[in-house]
């Protein structure tokens, strides 16, 4: 990262770019970027926290485990699947906890790997790109974009099936 | 659908406490959650603010020209509306390449401006459109070539290979990709 830095420095002033005062107008870009998220950001999380607290992220995934067996998930990986596209930081919270019991080269440790380097926080993408620019209908981008998280959990427990 | 999502929620959660008996942590859960939520905006700030900077001197200075050349012709294929507008295009796909190489807090900025550019490009409707869907979709599956945090955290727990997991990383990202992508524009059509 700092290299990257530095090279795009170094780049801008071989190109007579005048550095300083151009990073200072992108940064202040970026910073109002900032005030226009936070609302929107502050509002989720603190409903994806009441959701994990209530319990009921707990009561989704005692009723998905059967299916999860049947599709030759581990059972330990559920409560990570449904929180993936929800919070970025709840499921790397459990993916250390995965880590933590079961290690990172079983099989859970690595089906969580690869679900989690294959996807991003999909409510997350969402809230930010509609709500900083006011979009209210946004059609099919979630069942697409929940389709493609579905995706990648089975391609996640396959790959790791079948490469090792 | 954002007022459907947050809304049901909440509901969801206040029903789930009372007959769980966790009212207690729901209360605790909504102070924890404002203040998180601050303290992940304040993280978010320097790192925003340093990556706009930076990114308009590589802009100014022509390298967002080189990204876009080498990813336009694939970005010209899944974007109907905006091949007119090069503008919206060269945002587009600096967007994806920041994403590729896992300058995730590069590309937010990059792609909030590209919607903002193709809000006004729909003459500033609250319905998103075809494109906007595509993109969108986009930047909620990954397309990083090396997933850092993950390899990191393997190796903090003592994996004794940490990036063993990369080649299953590609092909689970790749196929997620392509079924987002081919199911949005299958219902975009309909």
């Amino acid at each position: 990262m700092p290299a990257f830095i530095a090279v795009v420095v170094i780049y801008g002033l071989i190109k007579k770019v005048p550095v300083f005062d151009t990073f200072s107008s992108g940064a202040r870009e970026g910073f109002k970027t900032l005030y226009s998220i936070a609302p929107t950001l502050i509002g989720l999380i603190v409903a994806v926290n009441m959701f994990k607290a209530s319990g009921a992220i707990d009561f989704l995934c005692d009723k998905i485990t059967p299916a999860a067996d049947y599709l030759g998930f581990p059972k330990e990986i559920v409560p990570m699947i449904l929180l993936r596209p929800v919070s970025g930081g709840g499921s790397t919270a459990l993916l250390t906890d995965i880590y933590k019991n079961y290690g990172p080269d079983s099989f859970a440790g690595e089906v969580a790997s690869v679900l989690a380097g294959s996807t991003e926080t999909t409510f997350y993408a969402i809230a930010v790109y509609f709500g900083s620019v006011g979009i209210k209908k946004i059609r099919h981008t979630l069942i697409a974009a929940l389709a493609a998280d579905f995706t990648a959990a089975v391609m996640a427990v396959l790959t790791v099936r079948l490469m090792n | 659908m954002l007022n459907y999502i947050f809304a049901g929620i909440i509901a969801l959660s206040l029903i789930f406490s009372v007959f769980t008996g966790n009212t207690k942590a729901l209360a605790d859960a909504v102070i924890n959650g404002a203040e998180e939520s601050v303290r992940l905006l304040i993280t978010m700030a320097g790192m925003l603010t340093l990556w706009s900077g930076i990114m308009e001197i590589a802009s100014k200075g022509g390298l967002t020209e080189l990204f876009s050349r080498i990813l336009s012709p694939v970005m010209i294929r899944l974007f109907k509306n905006v091949k007119k507008d090069s503008r919206i295009l060269r945002l587009i796909s600096m967007n994806v390449s920041a994403n590729m190489l896992g300058l995730g807090n590069a590309a937010t900025p990059l792609g909030l401006s590209a919607v903002k550019e193709m809000k006004r490009l729909s003459g500033e409707s609250d319905r998103a459109t075809d494109d906007m869907i595509v993109f969108v979709v986009m930047n909620t599956a990954s397309i990083q070539i090396m997933p850092t945090m993950v390899a990191t955290l393997r190796q903090s727990y003592k994996s004794t290979h940490p990036f063993s997991i990369l080649p299953e990383v590609w092909i689970s990202s790749a196929c997620a990709l392509a079924v987002g992508l081919t199911l949005a524009k299958i219902l975009i059509k309909k």
